[in-house]
């Protein structure tokens, strides 16, 4: 998918170029679109950097099960396939914990493996269980407590306040995580 | 409402850090050594995602500079409107579900065409905090237990998209004013 998008953009902007005659423009932009992405990086990589130590320190102190054993009270009625004491529960539960604190490395095997267990469960193994579905609608619409790549675009863009999304970033995915499991609580019935 | 959206952005970075630090140093975690490996570790993330930033910042510089951006955007401004969008940050709503880095070098360029500070640089920004990249996550998850059928699943994630976009658009006028 992602390489026909890609082939799209350069493709048809060298197509659009040559029927406008804008050929020199294009050349110009090929350069500075390649060089801009390195000043990014840079301005980037401090911010990148500063968050996952902290987040080191978070995972190293247990943050993840504490959150986990925060969080549980509340998914556990969500999940009504999955018994409470079964390892699926407690993959889910701390996948979506590592989801919240930004932790994407460590959140994919651990949601990985919360598959895994979700399959033991399913009486049809080809076929998506209601709580796989439930699941996967949480994880790609999960509140990140702090966007810290999109802070740190922002600083690297030279905003004058990089962290005034943080809040209207957290309200608007709470919205969108609210809009994703009444979706696919009520989509389960018809599928 | 306002003021407390202001109030969490601006605390919730120097608290989230704070607490944590302090949690860890009572866990017993040599906070200072540890963070410094996992700010090495970091450092070499970034290192990483440079070559999709190079890959899609030059596609997306021949796109604009041609003045195919600016037939897209045309293009796009009428469906924008009906969702109340602003037709600068289509580009990051089709590109977000699909890729990752492409949402992120959209981003970075949305940022630097119109401003961090404007509306689209704020919009552009809560989204990509409050979306995901839905096709990658399902293709990857039921991939490594072999679901074929995969039901609801991409139809629900899609509302939940779209709620997040429209949900960003909506609060940033709220809390910056209006477009």
């Amino acid at each position: 998918m992602i390489n026909s998008v890609w082939l799209f953009l350069i493709i048809s902007g060298i197509a659009v170029a040559a029927a406008r005659g804008s050929m020199g423009d294009v050349s110009a932009g090929i350069m500075a679109g390649a060089s801009s992405s390195v000043e990014l990086f840079l301005g980037l990589m401090g911010i990148m950097a500063l968050w996952t130590g902290v987040m080191r320190v978070a995972e190293r102190a247990g943050l993840v099960e504490t959150l986990s054993r925060v969080i549980r009270p509340v998914l556990v009625p969500i999940f009504p396939g999955v018994p409470k004491n079964h390892p699926a529960m407690g993959a889910v539960v701390m996948n979506l914990a590592a989801n919240m604190l930004g932790l994407g490395n460590a959140a994919t095997p651990i949601g990985i493996n919360a598959m895994k267990e979700l399959q033991k469960l399913n009486p049809r193994p080809s076929r998506a269980t209601n709580a796989m579905c439930t699941f996967l609608v949480l994880n790609t619409s999960s509140v990140q407590v702090i966007p810290a790549t999109v802070i740190g675009l922002r600083a690297a863009a030279g905003s004058s306040n990089p962290t005034e999304i943080v809040g209207t970033a957290l309200l608007a995915t709470t919205i969108s995580t609210l809009a994703g499991l009444l979706a696919v609580k009520t989509l389960e019935r018809l599928y | 409402m306002e003021t407390a959206i202001k109030t969490i952005s601006a605390f919730a970075v120097p608290l989230v850090v704070a607490f944590i630090l302090v949690h860890g140093y009572i866990k017993g975690v040599k906070v200072y050594e540890v963070f410094v490996e996992g700010a090495a570790e970091g450092i070499k993330t970034s290192l990483r995602i440079l070559p999709y930033l190079i890959a899609i910042l030059m596609a997306i510089g021949v796109f604009r500079s041609s003045g195919a951006m600016d037939i897209l955007l045309a293009l796009l401004k009428v469906p924008a409107r009906l969702l109340g969008i602003p037709a600068e940050v289509t580009p990051l709503v089709l590109i977000r579900p699909l890729s990752g880095s492409g949402a992120l070098g959209v981003l970075s360029e949305i940022l630097n065409t119109y401003g961090p500070d404007s509306f689209a640089g704020r919009v552009a920004a809560t989204m990509m905090g409050s979306t995901e990249t839905i096709f990658y996550t399902i293709t990857v998850y039921f991939g490594a237990v072999g679901i074929k059928d995969t039901r609801h699943v991409l139809p629900a994630a899609l509302v939940a998209d779209l709620a997040g976009v429209i949900a960003s658009v909506v609060i940033c006028s709220i809390i910056f004013g209006p477009s």
